[in-house]
């Protein structure tokens, strides 16, 4: 099943059966990043998953539903999903969960909202039961659009302050996109399930990253020197606010909804060298 | 291994007239290009064109030969070519894309293909012509080339760019000349200092005009997508070819430069590092 889902979506060449037990590799105690191999542990059969949807649009949970052709595999042979308010019906604010479970994995999506009781409280919860957190989406991320909140909304005038849930929580890894990439979603859950670090790291990297803006490029690649004007960023930008001027990106502000793609998918931010070559062959 | 992973060396030139006469070299590019079109395999690319002809690169989607045909020619300065690529897989819906992509444009499109952030567009791209590259310029520095060192009055005077045999080359009234490729250097765009590709190493074809004669180009195919398509437009008799080690000056020069550019450059790299400024993280 695994090889199939492999085949759609050009993950790891790593061959054999996939192990499930090493699953929990991607459920350490402690953070990845200090020493992945050691932290592996024993644990239940499948990796136990949480989905805590915080201040963002659901945009994320869509993507992550758009993999039908995987989902149905994942959800029933590969992970539990065992909390979460969209995808099973349990949140500790409702009736349905006294208490959150222990998870391997906990998907964030949305800002954190300061002003929100319940979602400090849930946030900070899930850093208690949770092996790793992961910032679903550029929202958990980089605060995104939630950013340009000021408040005085109804239902609830004071709520003003939305914030990436990095600023609260120590963060693991982080999944930019708004919303995340379907594709991007598939080869993280192909990674997760081999236990393959190496392609996760770019996303573990980035885990305390809330950088997010268009001007990301300015500071980060062009006054640094390291533009090369491939136009690879303006491609990334999901609201075209990135254009081009002499040869170099140039941001619209007001339609940049601070989503940190463009940063992210710059080949001069960072390359995948290995991996490019494994996929190529070159 | 200066020259990337590839399977065959060969030089090689199209047979058309109509892409010849406005080609940069062999008119390789915009053969296969044609040809995929016209196969199917892909239903449209993107291209750099000149809509306004006056050397300033703007990043187009084409989707028929004449198109292709029409956005030849190498602009020396930078088409940030692959934001196209929304506009091609959006507006156009085109599902199976060509790119024409520089070395860095490479880069960038297999990073996406590795890790696809942008919904729904790197799944699109089937087939990445490489064309080599030492360098790019502002279109500044073309005007100052044009203007202060070889007496234009202005840079859209020129009908032919290129560069080759040493200099930096303007067409003006059928008549070429040149300016020493020492007096265009600190004009290239300060990206290309720290860039080590000089011949597309992940493309699924390269092409360049160096190592072959006048009017042809070296091709060095890479993957197997690039060499299937590759071979058919030969065996559609859209390519003519000859044996790398049949011309001159041959892929020595090609290796050559390909070397010289990664020694140049590792240095000016290494020089950042010791400055402490940043370079690509590379994973
Ligand atoms: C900045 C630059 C530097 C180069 N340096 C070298 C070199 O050092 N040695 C060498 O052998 N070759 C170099 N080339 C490649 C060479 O000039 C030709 O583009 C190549 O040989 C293809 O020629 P052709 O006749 O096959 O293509 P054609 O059929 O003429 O098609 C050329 C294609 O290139 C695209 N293009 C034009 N300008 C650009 C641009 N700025 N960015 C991206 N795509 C563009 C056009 O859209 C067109 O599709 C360079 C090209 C560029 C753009
Ligand atoms: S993706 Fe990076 S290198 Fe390419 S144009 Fe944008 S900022 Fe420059
Ligand atoms: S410029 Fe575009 S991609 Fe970059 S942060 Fe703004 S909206 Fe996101
Ligand atoms: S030298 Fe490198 S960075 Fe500069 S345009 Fe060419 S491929 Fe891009």
């Amino acid at each position: 099943m695994l090889e199939g889902i492999k085949k759609i979506f050009g993950g790891s060449k790593d061959e054999g059966a996939p192990k499930v037990e090493e699953k929990v590799e991607a459920a350490p105690e402690t953070p990845v990043e200090t020493a992945p191999a050691e932290e592996t542990k024993a644990a239940s059969a499948k990796p136990r998953i949480g989905y805590i949807h915080l201040s963002g649009c659901t945009g994320d949970a869509m993507s992550l539903t758009e993999n039908y052709d995987i989902l149905s595999t994942v959800l029933t042979e590969m992970v539990d999903i065992v909390y979460g308010q969209t995808l099973v019906d349990l949140w500790i604010h409702g009736t349905y969960a006294e208490e959150m479970p222990e998870m391997d994995l906990c998907l964030i999506e949305g800002s954190v909202c300061l002003q929100d009781e319940h979602s400090v409280h849930e946030l900070l919860e899930a850093r208690k039961k949770s092996g790793l957190i992961c910032a679903f989406g550029s929202c958990a991320m980089t605060g995104c659009f939630t950013t340009f909140a000021r408040g005085g909304q109804q239902a609830q005038p004071k709520h003003e302050s939305f914030a990436p849930i990095s600023s609260l929580v120590k963060v693991d890894c982080a999944l930019p996109g708004c919303p995340v990439a379907p594709e991007m979603i598939a080869k993280t859950v192909v990674a997760l399930c081999n236990g393959d670090m190496e392609y996760l790291q770019p996303a573990i990297d980035k885990a305390a990253c809330n950088a997010g803006c268009g001007c990301d490029v300015l500071t980060g690649i062009i006054r640094q020197g390291l533009c090369s004007g491939c136009g690879t960023c303006a491609l990334a930008c999901p609201t075209r606010a990135m254009g081009f001027t002499e040869g170099r990106p140039s941001c619209d502000r007001d339609r940049c909804i601070k989503c940190g793609t463009c940063y992210t998918m710059c080949p001069r931010a960072w390359l995948p060298i290995k991996r490019i070559k494994e996929d190529t062959g070159l | 291994m200066v020259l990337g992973t590839y399977k065959e060396a060969i030089s090689a030139r199209s047979t058309d007239s109509k892409i010849l006469d406005v080609s940069q070299d062999g008119g390789i590019v915009s053969a296969l290009l044609c040809y995929a079109l016209d196969e199917g395999i892909i239903e449209g690319a993107v291209v750099a064109g000149t809509p306004d002809e006056d050397w300033r690169p703007i990043p187009t989607v084409v989707t028929s030969s004449d198109e292709v045909i029409a956005a030849a020619g190498t602009k020396y300065s930078m088409s940030p070519t692959l934001a196209a690529l929304k506009e091609a897989t959006r507006q156009y819906g085109l599902e199976k894309l060509g790119v024409v992509a520089t070395p860095c444009q490479v880069q960038g499109l297999r990073k996406a293909q590795a890790y696809p952030f942008s919904r729904f567009v790197a799944d699109k791209i089937k087939l990445i012509v490489g064309i080599y590259c030492m360098e790019n310029f502002p279109m500044a520095s073309l005007d100052t080339f044009a203007t202060a060192k070889l007496g234009f009055d202005s840079l859209t005077d020129a009908t032919k760019m290129d560069i080759g045999k040493g200099k930096f080359w303007l067409t003006k009234d059928g008549e070429d000349t040149g300016l020493a490729i020492k007096e265009t250097h600190g004009y290239e765009q300060a990206g290309c200092n720290i860039c080590m590709d000089y011949v597309a190493e992940w493309a699924d074809v390269s092409t360049g005009s160096v190592g072959s004669p006048d009017g042809w180009s070296t091709v060095l195919t890479r993957t197997d997508d690039g060499e299937t398509v590759f071979k058919a437009a030969v065996d559609a008799g859209l390519i003519e070819t000859k044996p790398m080690d049949e011309v001159k000056p041959g892929l020595g020069l090609l290796e050559k430069l390909a070397k010289g550019k990664k020694d140049k450059n590792g240095k000016e790299r290494e020089k950042r590092a010791q400055m402490g400024l940043p370079l690509p993280v590379e994973y």
